[in-house]
C-alpha cells in the first residue's frame, strides 16, 4: 500500500511532531497516519513515551511542535469544549483500567452515558448490559472494581469506553501483565470489536506476538523517532539491525543491555565516593 | 448511581441537626429571644454620672427584668449623661414620677438600671422623661466619702 | 552561603507557582459548583462522606472539651465566688473559639485528610485522567462537591460542638459541682451575643470549611501521584491546614473582636 493512499484514508494524522519534557526530547518530528477501520500498532521498548503520545493525540497533552489532526480538526487548536466534544468520539484504555473505585462495574459502564445523555434508566440499563455481554462480562455488574482481576477490570474498561459508540479507541499497553488466558481473550475482543463496530484502532505495546497477531500496520518508535514502519510481515522481514532486536527479543544489539556508565574498571578503582 | 436511602437518610439527619443546633444556640444561648420582642416603647433618664453602664445592660423594676439600656449619651450642654431605655410593651402602666437608679449586681457585677415607682396616676409613654435619678456609686468616691467622714468624727 | 540564598529563592519561586496553581483551581472548582447545583446528589454522597462520617468525632470531641471547661471554669470562678457566671464562660469559650476552631482542626483531620487521600489516589490510578478521556472535566464532577460539601459541613459541624459543648459543661457544672442550673443558662443568655458571638462563629467555620476544603482538595489534585507523593500530600493537608486555622482565627477574631 502507498503512503499517500494510507494519508488519504487516516482517521490520526500526526504531522512533525516534537514534544519535550523538561529538557529531554521525547519525541524529534514524527509523522504517523492512522488508517480509519484499521488496527495501527506503535511499537517499542518500555519508557520511550508511547503513552505520551496517546495523550498528546488525545488532547491532554501539548507539543512543543506540529500537528495532530483527528477526523480533520487538529487536537491542539480546539477551544476546551469543541475537544470534549471530540473526545466523546474517541475511547481510551488505560493500562490500569482507570475505573472509578467508588462505583460498581455497572455503574461505571454507564458513567459516559450519564454524563453525556439523557436516557432513562431503563435506556442505560440495556445499553450498559449489551456493552458487558460484549466484553463477556455481564455476569459481574454488581462486582465492584477491586473484586475485579486485572483483565477482567481492563474488559471493563473496554466496555466502557465503547459506551458512547465512538469512532475511535487507543489502548495502551493492553497486555501488559496479563495471563495467557486473558491476553488471549483482550486479542480477541480488540479484533472482533474493530470489525463488528468498524472501530479505528490504536494500540501502544510492547508485546510483540499478540500485537502483530491483529494489527494491520506498525510503527516501531525508538529515542523519539520512528524507526521502522509497514505490515506485520514487513516489520518481521525488517533489514534494520533495531527492528530485529527488538522483535526478536535478543538482550544486546542496537540497544544496549548496559545503561550508559563510564568503564568498568575505572569505575571500581575511584574509591571514596559513595556511589 | 445505586439510590442509597440509607445514605440519604444520615444525610438529611445530619442537615437537620445541624441546623436545629444552630437555632438551639441561637435562641438558648444566645440573647437573640430578647432581641425578638422589638415591641416597646423608649424612655430617657439623665445621670449625673452612669457609671459603667452600657448599651444592652438591664432595666429592671421590683429586681425584674422590663427592658434594657438601647442608648447612652453625653448631653454637651448640662454635663449630664443620657440614657435611653427601650421597655417591653407589656409594661404600660408605670407611674410617670418613677425614680430610676443605677445599682451594681453584687459587688463585681455589672451595673443595671432599677426603676422604682412612684404613686402619680399617669403612665410612662413613648419618649416620656424621667425626672428624679440617682447616679451610680462610684466605688472611690464612696470610700473617700467615708474615710473623709469618720476623721471628723475623730474631731 | 550562596547555595542557601539559591535555595531559598527556588523554594519562593516553588511557593509562588504553587500558589497560582492554587488560585487557578480554586477557580475553576468555583464555577464547576454552579454547575452541580442541578445536580444534587452528587453532593448528597459528599455530605455523606465528609459531614456525616465527621459526626461522630466532633460530638464526642465536643462533649469532652465542654466538659473540661466546665470543671476548670468551676475551679477557677469558685475563686471568686462568681460559679454562677460559669455557664457564660463556657459558652463564650466554644462559640467565640473552641467551637470553629478545634472542629475544623478535627475537620482537616479526619475530612481533609481523606479528601487529599482519595483525590491523589484517583489521580495515581489514572481515574482522573481517564475521566477527562471521557470528556468529563474531573474538576467539575469530582472536586466541586466535595468542595461545596465542606464548605456546607464545617459551620453545622463547629455548631455541634459548641451546643454539645455547652451541654457538656452544664453537666459537670450542675450535675457534679452544683451549679446553679439556671444561673448557667440565664447568665449565658444575658452575655452571648447573637450578631457578636453566634454570627461570628459562624463566619468562621465558614471561612475554616472553605480553606481546608481549598487545601484538601489542591493537595490530592497536585499531589505526585505515586504512593509517596500522595502520603506526602495527605501530611501537607494537615499541617497546612492546621496553620491556615489558626493563623486565620487571630486575624479574624481581631477584625471582630477588636473594637468593643
Amino acid at each position: 500500500m502507498s503512503d499517500s493512499v494510507r494519508s488519504q484514508n487516516s482517521l490520526v494524522a500526526v504531522r512533525g511532531l516534537s514534544f519535550l519534557r523538561g529538557d529531554n526530547k521525547i519525541f524529534k518530528d514524527m509523522y504517523m497516519d492512522f488508517e480509519r477501520g484499521k488496527i495501527t500498532a506503535i511499537m517499542g521498548p518500555s519508557g520511550t513515551g508511547k503513552t505520551t503520545l496517546l495523550k498528546l493525540i488525545g488532547g491532554q497533552l501539548r507539543p512543543a511542535q506540529g500537528s495532530v489532526t483527528v477526523d480533520g480538526s487538529n487536537v491542539h487548536r480546539l477551544r476546551r469544549n469543541e475537544l470534549f466534544v471530540l473526545r466523546k468520539r474517541m475511547g481510551m484504555l488505560f493500562q490500569s483500567g482507570a475505573l472509578l473505585t467508588d462505583m460498581s462495574v455497572f455503574d461505571n459502564v454507564a458513567f459516559p452515558l450519564r454524563e453525556h445523555t439523557h436516557l432513562s434508566e431503563s435506556m442505560i440499563r440495556t445499553l450498559v448490559l449489551m456493552k458487558l455481554q460484549a466484553v463477556g462480562l455481564r455476569g459481574a455488574r454488581r462486582l465492584m472494581p477491586n473484586e475485579l482481576s486485572g483483565g477482567m477490570a481492563r474488559r471493563v474498561a473496554l466496555a466502557r469506553a465503547i459506551a458512547l459508540d465512538p469512532m475511535m479507541i487507543m489502548y495502551d499497553e493492553p497486555f501488559t501483565g496479563q495471563d495467557p488466558i486473558s491476553k488471549g481473550a483482550l486479542v480477541h475482543l480488540i479484533k472482533s470489536l474493530n470489525e463488528t463496530l468498524g472501530l479505528t484502532s490504536i494500540i501502544v505495546s510492547h508485546d510483540v506476538h499478540e500485537t502483530a497477531a491483529i494489527a494491520d500496520y506498525i510503527y516501531v518508535v525508538s529515542d523519539g523517532r520512528v524507526i521502522g514502519e509497514g505490515t506485520p510481515t514487513e516489520i518481521k522481514q525488517s533489514s534494520s539491525e533495531w527492528v530485529k532486536q527488538f522483535m526478536d527479543g535478543s538482550a544486546d544489539g542496537p540497544v544496549h543491555f548496559h545503561y550508559p556508565a563510564k568503564d568498568l574498571q575505572d569505575d571500581l578503582m575511584s574509591t571514596g565516593k559513595r556511589y | 448511581m445505586q439510590h442509597n436511602s440509607t445514605q440519604d437518610t444520615l444525610v438529611g439527619f445530619f442537615v437537620a441537626t445541624g441546623i436545629a443546633v444552630l437555632f438551639f444556640l441561637s435562641l438558648q444561648v444566645s440573647n437573640l429571644s430578647s432581641f425578638t420582642e422589638q415591641k416597646g416603647y423608649t424612655i430617657t433618664a439623665r445621670f449625673e454620672n452612669s457609671g459603667g453602664l452600657r448599651v444592652k445592660s438591664p432595666v429592671s423594676a421590683a429586681g425584674v427584668k422590663i427592658g434594657q439600656v438601647s442608648d447612652i449619651s453625653f448631653d454637651p450642654k448640662t454635663y449630664e449623661s443620657v440614657v435611653k431605655m427601650r421597655i417591653n410593651a407589656q409594661y404600660d402602666s408605670i407611674p410617670d414620677d418613677t425614680t430610676a437608679s443605677i445599682f451594681t449586681a453584687g459587688l463585681l457585677g455589672e451595673q443595671y438600671v432599677s426603676l422604682e415607682p412612684g404613686g402619680s396616676s399617669e403612665h410612662l409613654k413613648q419618649n416620656s422623661n424621667i425626672e428624679i435619678t440617682q447616679s451610680a456609686i462610684i466605688l472611690e468616691k464612696a470610700i473617700g466619702q467615708f474615710l473623709f467622714k469618720s476623721a471628723e468624727e475623730k474631731k | 552561603m550562596m547555595n542557601f540564598i539559591q535555595t531559598l529563592g527556588r523554594n519562593t519561586r516553588g511557593s509562588f507557582t504553587k500558589l497560582g496553581r492554587a488560585t487557578f483551581f480554586l477557580m475553576q472548582t468555583a464555577t464547576g459548583v454552579i454547575e452541580i447545583l442541578p445536580r444534587p446528589r452528587l453532593l448528597l454522597k459528599q455530605l455523606y462522606s465528609v459531614g456525616v462520617l465527621s459526626f461522630l468525632i466532633i460530638s464526642i470531641s465536643g462533649l469532652f472539651v465542654g466538659m473540661v471547661l466546665g470543671l476548670q471554669g468551676f475551679y477557677i470562678l469558685s475563686d471568686f465566688g462568681a460559679e454562677e457566671t460559669l455557664g457564660v464562660m463556657v459558652a463564650a469559650s466554644l462559640v467565640r473559639e473552641l467551637g470553629p476552631v478545634v472542629s475544623a482542626l478535627l475537620f482537616a483531620g479526619r475530612a481533609g485528610s481523606a479528601l487529599t487521600a482519595e483525590i491523589g489516589l484517583m489521580k495515581a490510578t489514572e481515574q482522573l485522567s481517564g475521566m477527562e478521556m471521557m470528556a468529563v472535566d474531573p474538576i467539575k464532577r469530582i472536586i466541586s462537591p466535595r468542595f461545596l460539601a465542606g464548605i456546607i459541613s464545617m459551620p453545622l459541624l463547629a455548631a455541634l460542638f459548641s451546643a454539645i459543648g455547652i451541654i457538656g459543661g452544664q453537666i459537670v457544672g450542675s450535675g457534679l459541682l452544683g451549679v446553679d442550673d439556671g444561673a448557667y443558662w440565664s447568665q449565658m443568655q444575658a452575655k452571648i451575643d447573637f450578631q457578636d458571638d453566634i454570627i461570628n462563629g459562624v463566619i468562621k467555620s465558614l471561612v475554616f470549611g472553605f480553606v481546608t476544603s481549598w487545601i484538601a482538595l489542591f493537595e490530592g489534585y497536585d499531589a505526585i501521584p505515586t504512593s509517596e507523593g500522595v502520603s506526602r500530600a495527605t501530611t501537607r493537608t494537615v499541617v497546612n491546614s492546621a496553620f491556615s486555622i489558626l493563623g486565620l482565627d487571630f486575624i479574624l477574631t481581631a477584625l471582630m473582636f477588636g473594637d468593643d
